[in-house]
């Protein structure tokens, strides 16, 4: 089933064009990313799916059907600046935010009380908000945006501001969520942070659509035709390899027109070389862009 | 439960749980008992006294020689003016006047004082004039008529209805006390709910838990359920004002007594004082949701909100104009220009009685205000909720009020 169906939506603002005739559409049972620079018009892209904004036209359905009063209920939302209550209590927060999604408050706080624990904030239930650091308080609201079983969930920004620790436990978190069925979409700017989740990406660049689709098959399509070697001793010359870059710890090999990765492989193995690593390259999601942008640039 | 229901029940007891709301709804009651045990208090140990002094007096005209004992002042004749300029400057009087010898036909006393003041305090100028009084008729007429003539007039003013009867409510002083301070509560209490209101949406579009809240309520049901929700806590504060109000003035007026006794509630009092405040309300709430809405954050809207509130207190700058000309349309006015019209009714109450066209004009341009508003607020609250940062210019705002 489609969870997000966006067609040809457009918005303007005062002094700009925000989002450009932008389509795409997101499935059950995947992570999507949505990335681009800062200013590309994700997170206005975001607000138009989650009802806060109107398009000036185009449609959105969210879970087969245009956004109403029900369907936020199964509709799981981190807004990429951050905010609660400074006042209130962790728990209460979470407590007070779920029932506006339709959870009643008991099965809330049991719910809500699984996930602090799974999340190891349990200990600072009791506290205020204010109390607590940056990086907690996006736990929590990370936790607000999934206590009440959505269907579709959209975090903008989701590892902006969190240490290694956190950012490894919402990774596994999200993964979690996409195998039992869910629909994530990830928004950033740091193309690179999703690349190991992302199954496809939107890539927007000025409000337009630069790239879409699945994420291998962009990567091999822009593969740059070079493999990554870390070895032990000497290489020496190796046929069908024109260029050769040394990088720190190891070296790019760039193969002419004519060779495969694996006869480069063949050749090196048959020498007797100790390889410790060999990885076709693919360009990072961030270099992708910036040769695609480079190339519309006047 | 229905999502406006939740909102509301979130910020009703997020209100009545605030410092600031606890404080003020008790300490009205509070302060007026303590005012009251202070006066008990106080009452009960000093008589109301003027401090014992003696002042001199030269005679040029002759003939004021008696009556030298007013009350705790005591009056002591010189010779000369000299004699009396010594005996100040020693301390042994102090102050001194002088009864020329064209007194009768010019009236002029001069006084003689080393003291730097405005005016002789009405103690002294009553006792100087008594003693000026009672000389001057000594012999003349009879004692009675002497202390007649010292105070002829003690006004007693009685209302009576149509029919001839004695009124229950009588009016005056004592029946526009509480109207008095009724109308400063309640712009208070307007003024602080709409201000809890304005502070609200500007803290959530500050840290933009607002666009959490869009995604899971409709912009409606977060507006109405906030303006109910903080209403509902201000109505709270005037009912446990307007329940204080009869009991403290029955213990008041009990130990009390004098003054305090003739205050009372005028008629309908409780219940206009409650329907204006919910219409006050109202209309403030309305306005704050949009002046919250356009503005860029909590502090900036609370700047904005100040130009509206102005004109609720102007029937507070006005009031002894509205004791003594009661009648002036000005204040016909005030009670149905919807912004002054919840304090400016509540304390005409005390002052004279309001034809009931004029509450019925308040009532309905009141509610009018609050809808034509509110269907406005609505339009713009979603656009520039969204808009951090930066506040929309005039012309921007009416243009998305056409297209909203």
């Amino acid at each position: 089933m489609v969870a997000v169906e966006v067609s040809h939506i457009t918005k303007s603002f005062t002094d700009k064009v925000a989002v450009d005739d932008l389509s795409f559409s997101v499935a059950q049972g995947e992570i999507f990313g949505l990335i681009g620079p800062n200013g590309a018009g994700k997170t206005t892209t975001i607000r138009m799916m989650m009802d806060i904004l109107k398009p000036d036209s185009g449609d959105v359905t969210i879970l087969g059907e245009k956004l109403s009063e029900a369907t936020k209920n199964k509709l799981g939302y981190l807004p990429e600046e951050r905010g609660l209550y400074r006042k209130m209590r962790v728990l209460d927060s979470i407590i007070y935010l779920a029932s506006l999604k339709g959870v009643d408050a008991r099965s809330a706080e049991e719910k809500a009380n699984e996930l602090l624990n799974q999340t190891g904030m349990l200990s600072h239930k009791a506290k205020k908000i204010e109390e607590l650091s940056r990086g907690m308080g996006q736990i929590i609201q990370f936790i607000v945006s999934i206590i009440h079983d959505p269907e579709l969930v959209v975090l903008d920004e989701p590892f902006a501001g969190l240490d290694p620790v956190n950012t490894e436990l919402l990774k596994g978190m999200l993964l979690d969520l996409r195998n039992q069925g869910k629909a994530l979409i990830l928004s950033t700017h740091q193309m690179n942070e999703i690349e190991e989740l992302s199954d496809r990406i939107l890539m927007i660049n000025h409000g337009r659509s630069v790239l879409y689709g699945n994420l291998a098959e962009i990567k091999s399509k822009y593969r740059s035709n070079s493999v990554l070697l870390e070895f032990e001793g000497e290489l020496g010359e190796v046929p069908g390899v024109t260029g050769k870059r040394t990088h720190k710890g190891y070296v790019e090999l760039v193969l002419d027109g004519n060779t495969t990765s694996q006869q480069v492989l063949e050749r090196l193995v048959s020498r007797g070389m100790v390889i410790n690593r060999f990885e076709v390259a693919t360009p990072p999601l961030n270099e992708i862009f910036l040769r695609l942008v480079g190339k519309n640039r006047e | 439960m229905n999502k406006t229901l939740l909102i509301l029940r979130h910020e009703f007891g997020h209100t009545v749980k605030r410092r600031g709301f606890i404080v003020m709804t008790l300490i009205v009651p509070l302060i007026a008992l303590l005012l009251i045990g202070v006066f008990q208090f106080t009452s009960g140990i000093a008589g109301p006294t003027v401090e014992a002094m003696t002042i001199g007096y030269v005679d040029e005209l002759g003939g004021f020689q008696q009556y030298t004992s007013q009350g705790n002042i005591t009056l002591v004749r010189f010779d000369t003016a000299n004699d009396a300029t010594d005996a100040l400057v020693r301390g042994s009087i102090n102050e001194y006047f002088v009864i020329p010898q064209d007194y009768i036909s010019t009236g002029v006393i001069n006084r003689y004082t080393l003291e730097r003041q405005l005016a002789a305090s009405p103690a002294i100028t009553a006792a100087i004039n008594n003693f000026l009084l009672n000389n001057l008729l000594a012999g003349k007429v009879p004692e009675a008529t002497i202390t007649r003539i010292e105070a002829p007039l003690n006004l007693v003013s009685i209302r009576l209805t149509e029919t001839g009867e004695v009124d229950t409510e009588q009016g005056g002083y004592g029946n526009f006390v509480i109207p008095f301070v009724f109308g400063i509560l309640l712009a208070l209490s307007i003024i602080i709910s709409s201000t809890y209101l304005l502070q609200g949406l500007g803290e959530e579009k500050e840290n933009r838990l607002i666009e959490i809240l869009l995604s899971s309520v409709s912009a409606r049901q977060l507006l109405t359920g906030k303006v109910l929700g903080i209403g509902a806590a201000g109505l709270v504060q005037v009912a446990v004002w307007v329940i204080a109000a009869p009991l403290l003035l029955n213990l008041a007026s009990s130990s009390i007594g004098g003054f305090i006794s003739t205050i009372q509630l005028p008629a309908n009092f409780i219940a206009l004082a409650v329907v204006y405040f919910i219409l006050g309300y109202s209309l403030f709430a309305v306005i704050s949701a949009s002046v919250g809405a356009v503005s860029s954050g909590s502090r900036e809207g609370q700047q904005l909100i100040g130009l509206f509130t102005l004109p609720l207190l102007i029937p507070l700058w006005f009031t002894s104009l509205m004791m003594f000309f009661p009648d002036n349309p000005a204040w016909v006015f005030f009670a149905i220009f919807p912004l002054s019209a919840p304090v400016e009714v509540i304390m005409r109450l005390g002052v004279s009685d309001i034809p009931a066209w004029q509450l019925v004009a308040s009532m309905a341009v009141l509610v009018l205000s609050i809808i034509g508003i509110l269907l406005l607020t609505i339009r713009i609250f979603r656009t520039y909720l969204l808009m951090y940062g930066k506040r929309p210019g005039i012309g921007e705002v009416l243009r998305s009020l056409r297209n909203g």
